[in-house]
């Protein structure tokens, strides 16, 4: 079930230097945000600190599904996923990468296996499968790394400049795949962006971040 | 010049006519040698790990030492565990002077800092990301730690490669502590340099053959691994 995601007051700073200061925003469930501002406003930043991968210095998150709000812990971090701007790719096959999310969750094998073929068929990797994926380009890790995320179904997922350095064939695969996310709409999306036409293909849900501050564009 | 195509000649006769005495000898070592790698690579990847992983007080100093330890003179080593390990020593109700242990545990010392240094270095040139990308991925800290030791594997086989290596061709240290008894603590290198004291270059050379190839083939069964596993890397 997608959560919808409170922030209530979040700051934070790197040795003085304030990044984020008071934000306070609910992310509704099971709808597609897209966060813009200039570069190095602090949107990773946020993305981090939303996807529990960080500590805001003040303030709290809350994570709340129909049945109330979510104790922070290994359950609720299992719901949730990042895309990093630039994917981490492990040595390994195709196929192996986008299990792991799967293994570490000691998913049978068998579905396991189905589940992962599935998903590679979903963002057009199937033929790649058994490849390094060290060896994909950056348009087909970028989509390996939304894959990885997608196939653990998380029901609040964040994708960070998910099309940044990227062609335009793989831009509008992941566009294509974000769309049908969206749609389906069992997962709440955060994501940020460069690309201001991008961003009003894929939600009406813009926010703006300026000055450490989230309004409305 | 005789001697030596001569000695090569016969060593080839030992080995094609797989000379028991020849196979106990080589036995012995694997064994030794083996035991002595599996002791050293539990124990040195544990500790690889944990210095590269971790941060504990005396980490550094910890690392320094182990470094440092790498080469060891392997007499030192032997005169040491021989003074621990006979009648009078510490540890010398335990018996184990001049029999295979005290060989293994010989190797071990040698080995561990090799694997347990190579190891750190391998798990602290893994890419931050890759533990990253393991925590979004709801990996928990002891998962996240696995994965970037998995992203080491490589660098962690050839560090076990390297300590075996260490084990298998070392000499003082394990005929300090083996005394090099025929048909119980005899090992290649033992032999080798008590045959050629002897003048029995054959045996000698045979052994020196066995011993090369030996260590040909563990690099080639790593490469071969390392190859096979990154298949479709262009
Ligand atoms: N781990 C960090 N340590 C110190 N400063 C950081 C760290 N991460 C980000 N910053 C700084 O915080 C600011 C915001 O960065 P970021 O969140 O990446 O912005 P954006 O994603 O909007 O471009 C930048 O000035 C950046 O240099
Ligand atoms: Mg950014």
């Amino acid at each position: 079930m997608p959560l919808t995601l409170t922030l209530n007051n979040v700051s934070k700073a790197y040795d003085d230097d304030k990044i984020l200061s008071g934000l306070s925003y609910t992310f509704s469930a099971g709808e597609t945000h897209i966060l813009m501002g200039a570069n190095g406003c602090g949107k990773s930043t946020l993305l981090r600190i939303c996807a529990l991968l960080e500590q805001p210095d003040s303030g709290s998150l809350a994570y709340s599904s129909g049945n109330g709000e979510l104790q922070v812990g290994l359950e609720l971090r299992r719901r949730i996923t990042l895309v990093l701007p630039k994917v981490g790719v492990f040595n390994s096959t195709v196929f192996n990468n986008l299990a792991y999310g799967l293994k570490i969750r000691s998913i049978a094998k068998n579905e396991r296996t189905e589940r992962v073929i599935k998903m590679l068929k979903f963002i057009g990797l199937e033929h790649k499968k058994n490849r390094n994926a060290l060896t994909l380009s950056s348009g087909e890790a970028q989509r390996l790394g939304i894959g990885r995320a997608l196939v653990i179904e998380p029901d609040l997922l964040f994708l960070d400049e998910p099309t940044a350095s990227i062609d335009n064939k793989n831009r509008e695969l992941i566009e294509a795949i974000i769309l049908q996310m969206k749609e389906a709409g069992h997962t709440t999306i955060i994501m940020t962006t460069h690309d201001s036409s991008q961003a009003e293909r894929l939600s009406k849900r813009i926010i703006l971040m300026k000055n450490g501050k989230l309004g409305a564009a | 010049m005789d001697s030596i195509w001569e000695g090569f000649v016969k060593a080839f006769a030992l080995i094609l006519s797989f000379d028991r005495e020849l196979l106990d000898i080589l036995l012995m070592s694997l064994r030794v040698s083996g035991s002595a790698l599996i002791i050293a690579s539990i124990l040195g990847i544990a500790m690889g790990t944990l210095t590269a992983l971790r941060r504990f007080p005396f980490r550094d100093t910890l690392i320094t030492v182990l470094h440092s330890c790498m080469g060891l003179p392997s007499v030192l080593v032997g005169l040491l565990l021989y003074l621990i390990l006979s009648r009078s020593g510490p540890m010398g109700f335990m018996a184990l002077l001049y029999t295979p242990s005290a060989m293994i545990l010989a190797q071990v010392i040698l080995a561990f800092p090799i694997i347990a240094s190579l190891t750190h270095s391998a798990v602290l040139s893994v890419d931050p990301i890759i533990r990253l990308t393991a925590q979004t991925l709801g990996a928990t800290p002891f998962q996240a730690a696995k994965a970037v030791v998995h992203e080491a594997r490589f660098g962690i086989m050839s560090a076990m490669v390297a300590g075996f290596g260490r084990a298998i061709s070392e000499v003082g240290a394990v005929l300090i502590v083996g005394g090099n008894i025929a048909g119980f603590t005899r090992v290649m290198t033992t032999t080798i340099a008590l045959e050629t004291d002897k003048g029995n270059f054959a045996l000698a050379l045979a052994i020196g053959l066995i011993l090369l190839a030996v260590s040909v083939c563990i690099n080639l069964a790593f490469y071969r691994i390392q190859r096979r596993t990154t298949a479709g890397r262009s």
